[in-house]
C-alpha cells in the first residue's frame, strides 16, 4: 500500500510504483495461468463476450483500412514506376502493421474497456475482497480467463483483419485503380513471406495480453467509488494505446533486424 | 473450539491519514466480542486488516500461530479458510443467484456432491430466513436480504472465526433480534470465535461476552462486557445512550466551543436527543435457544473474568458478581455479594499461561482493562 511519506516520495515515484504493480500483476497472471483448476467456463464465456463486442467493428474498420493503404501505396508506387509490386506492398503493410494495430485498438477499446468496467464494479462492490476472503484467488479465477480470452480473440481478429484488409486492397487496386489481378498476386509471393504472418500473429497475441492485464489492473484499483470505475476505464484504454504503440515499435524494429526481407 | 486471534500494536493509515494506532486486543477463543465506535472510526478497516485485505503499517495479528500481517500469500489463503466474513454490504457475487452465491465456497473448497451441497445451502438459507429466494439475483433483493445472504455464505464452511460488519444495519428490529439469537445459537453449536462490528446498542448490550470501542484513532477499551456497560468514560456513556452531548460530534471530534454551545442549549431546555433513560448497566445476556447445547464460552469466560476480577473497576466487579448464580459463587468461593479477597478462583490452574505485561492504554481510567481479554487460557472444564 501507499505508505510512502518520508521514504520514496520523489517526483515520479507514484508512476514508478504503479508501473511496478502493473508488472507484478502481469507476472501473477503468468504464474496463475498454469495453476489448476483452469476456469474453462469463464474462459469460454469471456471469449464469446469479447468476440461479440469486437468482431463487427473490426470488420468495418478493416475494409476502409485496406482501401486506404491500397490507395495511398498505389499512387506512390505508380509514381516510382513499380506498379507490379503494389500487391505485395499493401499486403506487407496490412499484415505486419495495420492488422495487429487495428486489432489492438479494438481489443483495447471494446474488449479492454468492458473487462475494466466489469472488474472495477466488482471491486467497489467488494466482490473481489469477498472472493479473497473465501480463499479463492481473483487473479486465477477472474483475471486469467479474461487475459487469455483477450489474447485468443486478438489472434483471431488479427486473422480477420488480414483477410478483410487484403481483400479490400485487392478490390481497390484491381477494380478501381485498374491494376491486373495477375500482377497483384504474383508480387505477393515475390516479397511477402511466412514469418510476416507469424510476427503479425505474435504481435496480436502480445497486444491482447497487454490489453487484458492493463484493463484488469485498472479495474482492480479504482480510486474511490463508481466515478473511480469510469475514470479507470478511461485510463485503461489510454494506457493500453500508449503501451501498444510503443511495444509495436520495438517488435517491428527487432523483427526487421532479425528476419531478413525477402528478395534482398 | 474457535481459534484465538491476538492483535498487537496494529496501526493503519491511508497516506497521511492515520485511521487508528496501536490497537492491541485478544479475541478469546470461542467467545463473542463486539466492537463499537462512531461512524468513520475505521471499524470496517479494522476487520479488513484482520483478514489481510488491507496491509497495516505496523503490528501483528496472529491467528493459529500465523501472523497475517507478514505471512506469505499462500499461507494467507490457507488461514483465511478459517474465517467466515460478512461484509458491510453483503458483497455477494452480482452475476450469481443466491443459491450459487452460498454454494460457492463449498464448490471451491470441498469435494461434496451436488446433492449434499444443496442440503447445506438450503439449510443455511433457511437459517437466515431466505428460503424461497434461492433463484433471485443480488440485484433483485432488498439490502437486508443481501446482508442475510452474505451471512449464510459466511457460515457454509463452518468457520472457526466469524467476523460480521454491522450485521444489523439495514435490518428491522425484529430481524435484528432473530439475528442476535442466530449468532448466539451458532456460537453454542460450533463454538466459533465471533467478532461483531455494530452500532446497535441493544445488540451490544445483550449479545457479546466482550465489548470494545474505537474512538479518536484509538481502541478506547476492550474487555468483558460488564466493564464497558458500566463505564463512566464520557465517550462510552454518550455512545451507549445515543445523545448529542459529549465528546463525539457529527464530524468525529468536537471542539470546546461546540461543546459549550450544546451544553448551553441543554441547560435552556433543548433535548439532548435521548428520552432520559440511562441505557448503561449490565443486562442479562441472550442464552441459546432451549434445546441447544450450552455455550461453553460462558464457563470459560467466567473463569477468565473471575481471575482478573480485582483489576476491574469496582462497578464492573459488582456487575459481574451480581450476575453469578449460587453455583458459581460456591465454585469461586464467594460467600456474600462482595468481591472475594483473592480474585483467584478456587480451582486447580492447569495449563495456564502467564498474562502479558500491561501496556499503556487509553489516557483514561481504563488502562488496566485493555488487558482483560488477553489472558489466554483460563482453567476451564477442558481437563
Ligand atoms: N480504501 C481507502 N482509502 C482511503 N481511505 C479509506 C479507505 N477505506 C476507508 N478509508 C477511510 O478510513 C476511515 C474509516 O472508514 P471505515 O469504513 O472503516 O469506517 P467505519 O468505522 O466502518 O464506519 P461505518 O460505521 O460508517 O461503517 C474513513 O475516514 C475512510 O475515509
Ligand atoms: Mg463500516
Amino acid at each position: 500500500m501507499t505508505t510512502g511519506l518520508a521514504k520514496g516520495d520523489f517526483p515520479g515515484a507514484g508512476a514508478l510504483r504503479e508501473t511496478g504493480r502493473l508488472f507484478a500483476l502481469a507476472l501473477d497472471v503468468l504464474v496463475n495461468i498454469f495453476r489448476k483448476p483452469f476456469q474453462v467456463r469463464e474462459f469460454i464465456q469471456q471469449c464469446w463476450f469479447i468476440a461479440s463486442v469486437t468482431i463487427l467493428p473490426t470488420a468495418l474498420v478493416a475494409i476502409p483500412f485496406g482501401a486506404i493503404i491500397a490507395l495511398q501505396l498505389g499512387t506512390l508506387i505508380v509514381q516510382l514506376g513499380a506498379q507490379s509490386f503494389t500487391g505485395a506492398a499493401s499486403v506487407l503493410a496490412i499484415i505486419q502493421q495495420a492488422a495487429p494495430l487495428v486489432t489492438a485498438l479494438l481489443v483495447a477499446g471494446a474488449g479492454g474497456s468492458a473487462i475494466c468496467a466489469d472488474i472495477g464494479s466488482r471491486t467497489i462492490r467488494e466482490e473481489i475482497d469477498a472472493m479473497e476472503v473465501l480463499g479463492v484467488s481473483p487473479v486465477q479465477r477472474l483475471i486469467v480467463p479474461r487475459v487469455l480470452a483477450s489474447m485468443l480473440v486478438a489472434v483471431l481478429l488479427n486473422g480477420l483483419v488480414s483477410v478483410v484488409g487484403v481483400m479490400g486492397g485487392y478490390f481497390f487496386n484491381v477494380v478501381l485503380q485498374g491494376g491486373t489481378p495477375g500482377a497483384y498476386l504474383a508480387s505477393f509471393s515475390a516479397l511477402a513471406q511466412l514469418p510476416d504472418l507469424w510476427i503479425s500473429e505474435l504481435k496480436a497475441l502480445i497486444f491482447g495480453f497487454i490489453a487484458g492485464v492493463v484493463a484488469a489492473y485498472r479495474g482492480l484499483n479504482p480510486k474511490g467509488g463508481p466515478k473511480g470505475v469510469g475514470d479507470a476505464v478511461n485510463q485503461a484504454v489510454v494506457i493500453t494505446f500508449l503501451l501498444l504503440f510503443f511495444v509495436n515499435f520495438v517488435l517491428t524494429a527487432v523483427y526487421l533486424q532479425v528476419v531478413p526481407a525477402k528478395g534482398s | 473450539m474457535g481459534a484465538e486471534v491476538v492483535i498487537e500494536g496494529l496501526t493503519k493509515s491511508f497516506g497521511r491519514q492515520t485511521i487508528w494506532r496501536d490497537v492491541s486486543l485478544t479475541l478469546p477463543p470461542g467467545e463473542v466480542s463486539a466492537m463499537l465506535g462512531p461512524s468513520g472510526t475505521g471499524k470496517s478497516v479494522f476487520l479488513k486488516s484482520m483478514i489481510g485485505l488491507l496491509k497495516p503499517d505496523r503490528g501483528r495479528c496472529v491467528v493459529n500461530g500465523v501472523d497475517i500481517v507478514t505471512c506469505s500469500e499462500a499461507k494467507l489463503y490457507e488461514v483465511r479458510k478459517l474465517f467466515g466474513v460478512l461484509f458491510q454490504d453483503g458483497a455477494l457475487f452480482g452475476s450469481m443467484n443466491l443459491y450459487d452465491n452460498v454454494a460457492f465456497p463449498l464448490r471451491e473448497h470441498t469435494k461434496k456432491s451436488e446433492s449434499e451441497i444443496k442440503r447445506i445451502v438450503l439449510e443455511k438459507l433457511d437459517l437466515t430466513g431466505l428460503a424461497g429466494a434461492e433463484t433471485k439475483l443480488p440485484g433483485e433483493i432488498s439490502g437486508g436480504m443481501r446482508k442475510r445472504a452474505g451471512l449464510a455464505r459466511a457460515l457454509v464452511l463452518d468457520p472457526q472465526i466469524i467476523l460480521c460488519d454491522e450485521p444489523d444495519s439495514g435490518l428491522d428490529p425484529v430481524r435484528t433480534a432473530y439475528l442476535s439469537q442466530l449468532l448466539i445459537d451458532l456460537n453454542a453449536q460450533i463454538d466459533a470465535t465471533i467478532l461483531i462490528v455494530t452500532h446497535n446498542i441493544n445488540l451490544a448490550r445483550t449479545v457479546p461476552d466482550n465489548l470494545g470501542m474505537l474512538f479518536r484513532k484509538e481502541l478506547v477499551m476492550f474487555g468483558p462486557r460488564e466493564v464497558l456497560l458500566t463505564s463512566d468514560a464520557p465517550v462510552v456513556e454518550q455512545f451507549l445512550n445515543g445523545r448529542r452531548l459529549g465528546p463525539i460530534g457529527m464530524s468525529e471530534e468536537k471542539d470546546a466551543t461546540q461543546m459549550a454551545l450544546e451544553q448551553a442549549h441543554i441547560e435552556a431546555g433543548h433535548s439532548d436527543g435521548t428520552v432520559g433513560e440511562d441505557l448503561r448497566g449490565v443486562v442479562p445476556q441472550i442464552a441459546p435457544t432451549p434445546g441447544l447445547p450450552e455455550r461453553e464460552a460462558v464457563r470459560r469466560r467466567k473463569d477468565r473474568v473471575m481471575q482478573i476480577l480485582r483489576t476491574l473497576p469496582p462497578v464492573a466487579q459488582q456487575g459481574i458478581l451480581d450476575s453469578l448464580t449460587d453455583e458459581d459463587r460456591r465454585r469461586y468461593g464467594i460467600t456474600s455479594g462482595q468481591a472475594p479477597l483473592s480474585a483467584r478462583p478456587a480451582l486447580p490452574r492447569r495449563g495456564e499461561r502467564p498474562s502479558p505485561a500491561p501496556r499503556p492504554g487509553y489516557g483514561g481510567d481504563m488502562s488496566a482493562t485493555q488487558e482483560i481479554a488477553a489472558v489466554p487460557d483460563a482453567p476451564g472444564r477442558r481437563a
